[in-house]
């Protein structure tokens, strides 16, 4: 199926001559039907990339994805829209790297321009600990031919030249990190992009629909979800609700190994292009870049151990990486902050994501995505497949729920932040 | 900032506390049960809205242990352990 209306420079072109009255909307607003094959609770970016690739490559089409707010308004609206592949494992790289290339193609996949810049990450490292962390990295990603390259002090200030000069560091900069496939893509553009494609589809994306509880059958499966806009049944049910993953899945009393923390980020008044990289600090726990509003986009580690839901953030972090970043860049120590926010981040005990089926027969989960954002292709895809197939996706094996009992961690420490 | 109520020095700070994660009955209660129970010592923490009791440490001050009951959603505290 096609989406209504094709984007292009003739699409454009023409909404001009009209004065941009004829534009169609871009998703339906449906009615839930009464029962569907799949049901996606959540709509932000992992819920509807999923509900696209059901439908693009398993035929699975009668779909609804239910959204308690509009679609995006959680943690895919409030990321720093940063994109990579620069992790530790194995398995980690692969699925990681294979959202990065699926990024890569997805503005002429979907027809909608995500804004996909690949500006590169630059790691600026102080330590020799981080130095260390990173080269292995580098080793380990090389070795599954994935790019990533170590960079002399040299290299680093000639990439960065607004970087603290020499004799104004407290820590004097050892070298730094680069991938060069890395950079920003437009949030909100990845969830309405997949979202579009998914309608198109037939995918039902019911937005203000609030799932209150779900209903099992006599043998113990999914049958349907109460929500506020009625009861929907469906014979498979998929969370990937971001943060409320334990309270979703506490309506069917199960227990997740997750912790939502703290996160937050801000951003400066716009200024002249100054940044062209995405610049990462692991030993002072910050990170930025450049919008292409001009505000600089910043974000720094998050309230460790503290389960936390609130949306918002601590004054004594924003101070903390606000001290991170004039720390290296004094360039920036006139500058106002615009804005600033904060929302709860999901973790898994080892740091890697849950994409598994449950106990529970027709219920699958998607949740653990602290950095959640660079993985919404590669997520949707693999929970399609988990979905469809009732089997993990090869790329996402290594996510199932009880891998804790096994003790198969996947463990993987922050990149923005000190690994331990 | 929050003002956290440390049983040794009185009120101070939050950026000298560190938190430990949820207070939970002591380990040989659940080492001693089950595999299961072990799984939930070592993996399954409390991760809701409401009322948590946490361990946090006076780690840059008196270097006191103590438990404290916190709102997750609001972050406002309840009560703290007395020194009592």
């Amino acid at each position: 199926m096609k989406p209504q209306q094709r984007y292009s420079i003739f699409s454009l072109i023409g909404g001009a001559i009209g004065n941009h009255q004829d534009w169609k909307q871009a998703w339906r607003n449906p009615e839930p039907k009464t029962h569907y094959d799949v049901l996606i609770v959540g709509g932000g970016g992992h819920g509807l990339a999923s509900a696209y690739y059901l439908a693009k490559n398993h035929g699975v089409r009668n779909v609804a994805v239910v959204e308690k707010n509009w679609i995006g308004a959680g943690n895919s609206g409030r990321n720093t829209a940063v994109v990579r592949s620069n992790y530790l494992r194995d398995a980690s790289i692969r699925f990681f790297d294979k959202s990065l290339q699926l990024y890569e193609g997805l503005s002429q996949e979907l027809n909608y321009n995500i804004m996909l810049s690949q500006r590169s990450e630059v790691d600026v490292l102080l330590t020799t600990t981080s130095m260390r962390n990173m080269r292995r990295r580098s080793l380990n990603m090389n070795r599954l031919g994935v790019e990533f390259q170590m960079l002399s002090a040299a290299q680093v200030r000639q990439r960065i030249p607004i970087l603290a000069p020499m004799e104004q560091c407290r820590l004097p900069i050892l070298g730094g990190s680069v991938q060069e496939r890395a950079g920003i893509a437009r949030h909100d553009a990845i969830v309405w992009g997949y979202a579009r494609a998914a309608d198109a589809y037939g995918v039902d994306i019911i937005q203000n629909a609030e799932v209150t509880a779900i209903r099992r059958g006599d043998d113990g499966s999914v049958s349907a979800v109460e929500t506020s806009r009625g009861l929907i049944g469906a014979n498979k049910i998929a969370i990937a609700t971001g943060n409320e993953n334990a309270a979703m899945a506490s309506l069917v009393d199960l227990r997740l190994p997750l912790r939502c923390f703290n996160l937050q980020a801000f951003v400066s008044e716009p200024i002249k292009p100054i940044l062209d990289v995405v610049v990462n600090c692991p030993d002072l726990g910050v990170y930025l870049s450049h919008s292409d509003k001009g505000e600089l986009v910043i974000g720094g580690a998050t309230d460790a151990q503290q389960i936390s839901f609130r949306k918002g953030g601590k004054v004594y972090m924003l101070e903390e990486t606000v001290a991170g970043l004039l720390e290296l860049f004094p360039v920036f120590r006139r500058l106002k902050l615009l804005r600033q926010w904060g929302g709860a981040l999901e973790f898994a005990q080892d740091g890697s994501p849950i994409v598994s089926a449950t106990p529970i027969k027709g219920l699958y989960i998607s949740a653990g995505w602290w950095g959640g954002f660079k993985a919404i292709p590669a997520g949707g895809l693999t929970f399609a497949h988990l979905i469809a197939n009732n089997d993990p996706h090869p790329l996402a094996s290594a996510y199932g729920m009880n891998r804790f009992s096994k003790l198969d961690y996947l463990l993987e420490g922050g990149t923005t932040v000190p690994t331990d | 900032m929050l003002l956290i109520p440390c049983p040794w020095c009185g009120n101070r700070a939050e950026s000298e506390f560190r938190c430990a994660g949820q207070a939970k009955p002591p380990r040989r209660e659940f080492v001693e049960k089950s595999d299961e129970a072990w799984l939930e010592y070592l993996y399954l923490s409390e991760n809701r809205r409401g009322v948590l009791e946490e361990n946090w440490c006076h780690e840059k001050g008196c270097g006191e242990w103590f438990k404290l009951r916190r709102h997750t959603a609001t972050h406002e505290i309840v009560d703290a352990e007395n020194d009592s």
